[in-house]
Formats: C-alpha cells, sequence, structure tokens
C-alpha cells in the first residue's frame, strides 16, 4: 500500500485527511448535543443515555477510542500544518490587508482551534478524568442515575458557565470556516449543492454551540 | 499628485532586504502605477542611485510579468487586474503607499521587485501538457465534441497568467490555484484524459516539492486573482489527485 503513504503525505493527501476527521468531529458534535439537550427536559431520558453510552462496550471500547485519534489526530495535524505554512513564508509583509479578500475565521482557524484545544483540556479535567477514575481507577458500581445531577451541579458556578459561552464561540467561529472547508478540501464541490452545503454550514456552526450555550445557562438558571 | 513610497530594496536573494522612502511629485492621476515607478526610476538615475528592478512586460495585463505587493494586496487595490493595469486615480494626494515583492519561500527575491517564479515553470514541466502526435494524421480539436459547459471552464481555467499572486496573497504562500487552474484545463478537456492519471499526482508532487504551503481555504487567491480563477479548480484537483493517487 505504498501510495497511501505517497498520498497522506502530500499537501493535498493532508487536506483529506485534515476534513475527513473534521466531518467525523461534526457528526459526533451533533451526537453530542442530542443527548445534552435532554438535561433540559427530562431528568430520566438524559440519565438512559448517558448510562447507555457509558456502559456500553462498543461505544466505551469501540467509539471512544476512535473519537480520541480523531481529535488528537485532527489537532496534531493542524499544528503540524501550521508550522509547515508558516515556514512557506520567510520573510512577512510590512503590511498585509487579509481582510480585503478572506475572513477572519478563515484566517485564523489556529487560534480558533487552540481555544477550543484549551477547552477541550478543561472539559476532560471536568468531566471525562473523572467519569474514567470513577468507572475504571475506582471500580465503583454504576449508578444508572448519577450522570443528570452530576452534570447539571456543574453549571453551579458562574465561571464554568462564561468558561463554557467562550468556548462555544470560538467553536461557532471555528465551524463557519471549516465546515464548507471540509467539503472543499475533499472535493465535493458542486455548481448546484454548494451553495447548499455552505448555507447549511452557517447554519450548523451558529446552531450546535448556540444549543450548547443554552444547556449551560439552562441549568445555572435553573439552579439560582 | 505628490506621494510617499516605501520600496523594498533588496540585493539579491542571500542579502537582508529593507524598505526605502522616495517622494515622487506631480504624478498624474492618469498615469498608470508601474509608469510612476518609471518616473521614480527616472528620477532616482538623475540622483545618481540604483533605479528599482521589478518586473514587467506586456503592460495590458496578460503576460503576468508583474508581480508588486502594493499597500497589503497583491496587484494593489482593485478587483480583477493586474500591477500594470492599476492607475494612480485609485489613490489619493499626500498618499503612502508601501511596495513589496511577491514573498514566500519558493519564489526567492532576485533582485528589489523582482522574484524567481521558476518554481511555476517546472510544475509545468511536471505534468502540465499534453502530448501531441505531430506525425501530421493529428485530429482536429474541433472535431472533438465537448459539452459547452466544459470547454467553458477549460478555458476559464486557461486564462490563469501565471502571476504568482495567489501565491502572494495566500497567508500560507499555496500555489494550489496556479496549479488547479493548469490541472484543470486539462482536466475538463478528452485531450487531458490519457496523462490524466499522472499529471495531477506529478504536479501536486513537485508543487510540494518546491517548498509551497498548504492551502486552508480561505479564499483570499480567488479574490485577487486578476482572472478570476475560482476555487472549484482546486476541489477539482484535489479530485484529481485522489484518482490519480489510487488508480
Amino acid at each position: 500500500m505504498g501510495w497511501t503513504k505517497q498520498f497522506f503525505s502530500s499537501s493535498i493527501g493532508r487536506k483529506f485527511a485534515m476534513a475527513l476527521s473534521a466531518l467525523f468531529l461534526i457528526i459526533f458534535l451533533l451526537q453530542h448535543l442530542a443527548i445534552n439537550l435532554t438535561s433540559t427536559f427530562s431528568e430520566d431520558v438524559f440519565n438512559e443515555l448517558s448510562h447507555f453510552m457509558g456502559t456500553n462496550p462498543l461505544v466505551q471500547f469501540l467509539l471512544q477510542p476512535i473519537l480520541i485519534f480523531g481529535v488528537v489526530f485532527h489537532f496534531m495535524m493542524g499544528f503540524v500544518l501550521e508550522i509547515k505554512n508558516k515556514n512557506a513564508r520567510e520573510v512577512k509583509y510590512a503590511i498585509n490587508k487579509g481582510s480585503a479578500n478572506s475572513t477572519w475565521m478563515s484566517r485564523n482557524m489556529i487560534w480558533s482551534g487552540l481555544f477550543i484545544l484549551f477547552f477541550l483540556g478543561f472539559h476532560f479535567y471536568d468531566f471525562w478524568i473523572p467519569e474514567i477514575n470513577y468507572k475504571y481507577v475506582q471500580f465503583k458500581p454504576e449508578d444508572p442515575d448519577r450522570y443528570y445531577e452530576e452534570v447539571v451541579h456543574m453549571f453551579a458556578n458562574p465561571a464554568r458557565v462564561v468558561i463554557y459561552i467562550l468556548s462555544f464561540v470560538f467553536l461557532s467561529l471555528h465551524l463557519l470556516h471549516g465546515f464548507q472547508s471540509s467539503f472543499q478540501s475533499i472535493g465535493a464541490r458542486h455548481d448546484k449543492y454548494t451553495p447548499g452545503i455552505q448555507k447549511l454550514g452557517k447554519i450548523y456552526a451558529i446552531a450546535v454551540p448556540a444549543g450548547f450555550i443554552f444547556i449551560a445557562i439552562f441549568h445555572y438558571l435553573n439552579l439560582h | 499628485m505628490n506621494l510617499t513610497l516605501k520600496v523594498w530594496r533588496q540585493n539579491g536573494n542571500k542579502e537582508k532586504g529593507r524598505m526605502e522612502t522616495y517622494q515622487v511629485s506631480d504624478i498624474s492621476p492618469d498615469s498608470s502605477f508601474l509608469e510612476m515607478m518609471d518616473i521614480l526610476n527616472e528620477q532616482l538615475i538623475e540622483e545618481g542611485k540604483e533605479p528599482v528592478a521589478f518586473d514587467h512586460d506586456c503592460r495590458e495585463g496578460i503576460c503576468g510579468m508583474c508581480s508588486m505587493y502594493i499597500n497589503g494586496e497583491a496587484h494593489g487595490p482593485g478587483d480583477r487586474i493586474t500591477t500594470c493595469q492599476l492607475h494612480m486615480r485609485e489613490f489619493n494626494d499626500g498618499d503612502t503607499i508601501h511596495i513589496e515583492p511577491w514573498r514566500a519561500k519558493a519564489f526567492p527575491v532576485i533582485k528589489d521587485l523582482v522574484v524567481d517564479r521558476g518554481a511555476f515553470d517546472r510544475i509545468m514541466a511536471a505534468g502540465g501538457f499534453v502530448s501531441v502526435n505531430t506525425s501530421g494524421n493529428t485530429q482536429d480539436a474541433n472535431a472533438i465534441p465537448i459539452d459547452k459547459n466544459d470547454a467553458d471552464k477549460a478555458f476559464d481555467a486557461a486564462t490563469c497568467i501565471g502571476c504568482g499572486a495567489c501565491v502572494a496573497t495566500c497567508k500560507n504562500a499555496s500555489a494550489m490555484l496556479f496549479v488547479s487552474a493548469k490541472v484543470s484545463q486539462f482536466a475538463l478537456l478528452p485531450q487531458g484524459q490519457v496523462e490524466a492519471r499522472e499529471r495531477a499526482v506529478n504536479m501536486v508532487n513537485k508543487m510540494d516539492e518546491e517548498g509551497f504551503g498548504n492551502c486552508t481555504n480561505t479564499g483570499a487567491c480567488e479574490v485577487e486573482c486578476p482572472k478570476g480563477i475560482s476555487l472549484e479548480n482546486i476541489a477539482r484537483m484535489n479530485r484529481e489527485y485522489l484518482k490519480g493517487s489510487i488508480s
């Protein structure tokens, strides 16, 4: 399989890899939001879904490692490409008017991405590490009703709510460019469908982060 | 018009360059940007100084030689024009104008505003052509039916003059708009199919080898391109590269 090595070490191959991991994360995010939204109207449904996701061996031992790989890969590849791209211009322009020809979002994917990475670190510290600790280190007995209380109480702290809002604003900025960009990268461009993909991208980039922000504010207000 | 010019001066690729400030006066708003540069150079020669080296040839927007980064934009302000098509009426009396060369590792500075765009020629040599049988039995191109949409798109791609504004303006100094235009003009036509498999792979690999950056789809190249080459070509090149790689 010599061609795969050649393909993925080329500039275009890396674009494909970046875009495919992005599309995977876009689908994951939708699933994550759908489950979290249930916490705003039904404690039981949220507990049931979380219990399933937290204990199903297929989710835990197949999908979760794939997700972690996808996230780590997307970030690592993003950094590698950023460094390579910076090296392609050794002397910077004295004056460069980027806003004349491109959006802020498209020029600053590395910064919005870095902010999301910091949030993920925080998110892991908040949820994922305690969860792994609970299940696989301390081997505590599984309580199917614990999830709702655990999640909701996190949002009692206004500082956490502010971090959430800020992070999802950056996620929105990242997606405003990233969604349609990932289609372009894999060559999925067509006069008939691309305008629709671009519109869908805008809707997704605003609605999905707004959904997560809504959940954080909803629980904060409920608790106060 | 009286203007302050801040111009990049550099003696060869080894030397570190610097911005130098010059004053020019009584410039007609109807003169072209390159005529204004000619006036500056005459002034410098009269003062016994070295004139500013810059590329130019046809001065009517078709040769792709002129290449200045003016006030932070490739070919300066204005849409779909080359530097030679830019006129001084776009500026105001008393303005300060920054003039820099195309900046990319793959385009080393030869002198002042002149850069070596030989990397583009080497990419073309890697596959930007159709091998033709010149035995005298060549089929008339007009005898081959081609979908009008494809013919138009191939022609649009072929309008690329290889000036390098796409590389200059891209935040990653990527050459993908140029390469994709050259891949597309053949990929869309039946004559290009014979060598399609190797073409995209060879040209893209050469592009990578020359040290251009990677495209992040900002779309800046499409906006600054004097010929309005579409990003659609980059998507097509990506498909062609995938096809060429897996087949």
